[in-house]
């Protein structure tokens, strides 16, 4: 199969542009790179999910145009998403042939043979499974067995695993890899989204590295390196779209202590007014989940939190924002903002208790100018405050959901990924207005998957891997790499820890 | 309102066709019948489509949030008979009516404690409640309307269903009441904001400081206050409280809210659509009264109308 010169835009953002890539049968490729270089996007083509914008699929030969999943599923390509895609309460064998269930002749479903050939597949899978088994009572590496079941059920002779490994044990990620060289050598061809290099070099034939929409590179997994292909995810220039001004630090204004949250294991720092400190890490590094703890968003299981020096436990976000702690979250569409109401109203939304007199009754005038000033300083473009949301683009949307957080005046910003899903002029003015909330003596935390932006912006950078600070670099002595090994090898987070406490 | 012109243009279109569709109503029943577009018969249409109105404007609370209230009919008959007997006792309406109207509330507010904090659908606490609260209606009654007697209180109370000011129904009033306190509320305060906010993104509106539980068991509160008010009326008028009163009203109101442009997804619509979508429902029964047309087949026509309703509106909406 080969893919030639896929073009895809989003909104106007280019998010892919001329990827070549060729799968061959019987071998593993790994396709690595950074958050939002493209991974996912590219695999989604294939799949029939999206539809490229230009370029072509050529399978065996021959050009293909998938429309739905279901017709690059009859073409033999099955995807397994990151997030899997199982119906909890069924059983294994139900999940595994849902929607295509044997039938007897009578039109009813045929259970024995539907267990007795899901069985089959799961020892294929040498998966000591019954597949009677409701999927949710499997561990995840075992769902993972049963998508893979699936897959071979309908006769795949392409598997693409979207970051399979991630949420998988060490042991199951060793019986996932000894499947993996089952599949390649009955003649698969395989595809493996991940950016974790130790798998890549441990299951993978061949790499592809995407950056920024673009195959950077492809060869051979044996005339490669770890370095090399770090280089080679990370590898762009630093120009000076990157504004930084130095910090002029004053008080503590949050200091944690051995937080302990769902998805977050003990995390410790602090940061003090008219600093920027960095988050860096792979996603499901749990950042989200810490600044979700941080805000109030979700219950911290123990640990301490102090802000403005006085120690504080938020049962909600509301208490955060009276704290003066705001969170501006990742998720636009689903956390940040409201989309199908007014620009005006999401806007005003976080500070209306500051536009209301007695009774709650909004000064309608007061809202205006507010929303106003903000759209001036914001340079967000629009005809009208009163627009649906989800008429401007994604820049403009994300400068909604951040003067939204900002309007309320707090003191300590959490941003979440601020630039993602936002073109490049956009970002330089999230930037500059980043380090404007410095320069005005508020304490930013900048959780980032994209690395120059994380070296660009930040003061200092604290790096998470499963729930835990596995590095923490001055902005003197961060570089990508280092990162990267802080952020992929969580094996070394030990000597991490060393090294930062040597420091 | 300037920064939100677009959006009320936008939201005047919805409800135009309500209104639109009220206008045809009018004019093809005028045209039907004579005896349809008369003062007497117009006030009496306002009239009997007060109970409606007042429910129906409390439950778009609820709709707006994205939730659902069956129990609004039964609660009318529990508090109709409330507000019989208290004023059968002889209790002045000053504080019968407010004391109906909280038990209203509160009964309401039960239902708003078990969505908030029990996390179990809206459909189904408030269907229990509609079981609940019917069968304690007619434990309370003893399965037999409660008079609101004869006295001078009960005059006075009287005058609330059955009563003119100059030469309109009182129902009415209250109705219009109901309306621009509703509306200020909606449009003009921060709880009316919060309550589009949980309706618009349960998730963006905690993150945005709001307390969303709160928000939640208020709305189901307001529709059970609303419920209550227009078991006053209906108790008034009658001159007693009946157990079975409010059979079915529940769904009177939804397809009301409904035929007003409100989503039953939450965070879209406005009371004014409302309004205009009880005005239809009651102009609808009206017409077909007048024209001698069978109480089943009114059923059927009032279906129908709600389903063009609604397939005008999701076909206005850009598909998500």
């Amino acid at each position: 199969m080969e893919l030639q010169d896929i073009d895809k835009a989003f909104a106007g953002v280019k998010v892919l542009a001329d990827v070549n890539l060729t799968l061959h049968s019987g071998r593993v490729l790994a396709l690595a790179g950074e958050n939002g270089a493209g991974k996912s996007t590219l695999m989604k083509i294939l799949s029939g999910v999206y539809r490229a914008d230009g370029g072509s699929i050529i399978l065996r030969g021959e050009k293909v145009r998938f429309t739905t999943p279901r017709q690059a599923m009859d073409a033999g390509i099955a995807i397994i998403h990151q997030e899997l895609n199982l119906i909890p309460a069924l059983s294994a064998g139900e999940n595994i042939f849902l929607g295509r269930e044997p039938r007897t002749r009578l039109g009813t479903i045929d259970w024995p043979r539907l267990y007795r050939e899901s069985g089959k597949l799961l020892e294929r899978l040498q998966q000591r499974l019954d597949p009677r088994t409701p999927v949710s009572r499997l561990s995840i590496g075992q769902q993972q067995m049963v998508e893979i079941a699936r897959a071979l059920s309908l006769d795949a002779e392409i598997i693409v695993m979207d970051e399979p490994t991630d949420s998988l044990t060490d042991i199951e990620t060793d019986i996932l890899a000894k499947v993996v060289g089952t599949l390649r050598d009955a003649g698969k061809s395989l595809v493996l989204i991940t950016h974790r290099l130790s798998e890549i070099f441990r299951m993978c034939d061949d790499v592809a590295v995407l950056r920024d929409g673009q195959l950077v590179h492809q060869g051979l997994t044996s005339e490669s390196s770890e370095e090399h292909l770090i280089r080679q995810m990370v590898g762009r220039e630093l120009a000076d779209r990157y504004p930084y001004e130095p910090p002029t630090p004053g008080d503590i204004l949050i200091e944690v202590n051995d937080l302990v949250a769902p998805g977050v294991e003990g995390v410790s720092f602090h940061a003090r007014a008219g600093e920027v400190l960095g988050f860096g890490g792979l996603m499901g590094a749990g950042r989200t989940e810490m600044a979700r703890a941080l805000c109030g968003d979700v219950a911290i299981s123990s640990g301490k939190l102090r802000v403005h020096g006085r120690e504080v436990r938020f049962s909600s976000p509301q208490h955060g924002l009276r704290a003066g702690l705001v969170y501006v979250p990742e998720d636009r569409k689903q956390a940040g903002l409201i989309l199908d109401h007014s620009v005006a109203e999401n806007m005003s939304l976080t500070a209306l208790p500051a536009f209301c007199g007695p009774l709650g009754i909004i000064r309608h005038g007061q809202e205006r100018i507010a929303v106003r000033q903000y759209i001036d300083a914001f340079r967000i473009k629009l005809n009208d405050p009163g627009q649906s949301t989800e008429t401007l683009s994604g820049g403009n949307q994300q400068k909604v959901s951040l003067a939204k957080a900002l309007m309320c005046q707090p003191d300590i910003v959490i941003f979440d990924e601020p630039t993602r899903g936002v073109d490049v002029g956009a970002k330089r003015e999230i930037y500059l207005l980043i380090n404007r909330l410095k320069r005005e003596g508020k304490c930013v935390l900048l959780i980032s998957s994209e690395m120059p932006e994380l070296l660009g912006l930040s003061d200092r950078i604290m790096v998470l891997a499963n729930g835990r600070i596995t590095g923490e670099f001055t902005r003197a002595d961060a570089t990508q790499e280092k990162i990267m090994t802080a952020a992929a090898h969580v094996e070394a987070h030990a000597d991490n820890l060393k090294e930062t406490q040597a420091r | 309102m300037n920064a939100l012109t677009s959006r009320s243009l936008t939201r005047l279109l919805i409800d135009n066709k309500a209104f639109l569709a009220l206008a045809l109503l009018v004019a093809v029943s005028a045209g039907m019948s004579d005896n349809f577009l008369t003062l007497d018969n117009m006030l009496n249409v306002l009239r009997q489509t007060s109970i409606n109105a007042i429910i129906a404007m409390g439950v778009t609370f609820v709709i707006l949030t994205a939730g659902i209230d069956l129990s609004v009919g039964a609660v009318l008959a529990l508090t109709g008979a409330f507000a019989a007997s208290m004023t059968a006792s002889g209790l002045a309406p000053w504080l019968g009516v407010p004391g109906t109207v909280a038990a209203g509330a509160a009964l309401g507010a039960i239902s708003g404690l078990f969505v908030a904090y029990g996390r179990v659908q809206a459909f189904i606490v408030t269907l229990v409640a509609m079981t609940i609260l019917r069968g304690a209606a007619l434990v309370y009654t003893d399965g037999r309307p409660i008079s609101i007697g004869a006295s001078d209180a009960a005059d006075i109370f009287w005058q609330l269903g059955g009563g003119y000011w100059f030469g309109i129904p009182i129902p009415i009033y209250l109705m219009f009441f109901v309306f621009v306190l509703c509306w200020s509320v909606l449009h003009h305060t921060r709880f009316g904001r919060h309550v589009y906010a949980v309706g618009g993104g349960e998730k963006v509106a905690r993150l945005s400081g709001i307390n969303v539980n709160r928000i939640k068991i208020s709305v189901y509160a307001i529709s059970g206050a609303c419920a209550a008010l227009a078991s006053v009326v209906l108790t008034a008028r009658l001159g007693s409280a009946q157990p079975t009163a409010g059979t079915g009203y529940e769904l009177d109101a939804i397809a009301a809210v409904v035929i007003g442009g409100t989503s039953l997804m939450g965070g879209r619509g406005r009371i004014f659509g409302t309004l205009i979508g009880a005005l239809v429902i009651g102009v609808l029964n009206n017409a077909l009264n007048i024209m001698g047309v069978s109480s089943y087949y009114q059923m059927i026509a009032k279906g129908a109308v709600i389903l063009l309703a609604v397939l005008i509106d999701s076909r206005s909406k850009p598909s998500t």
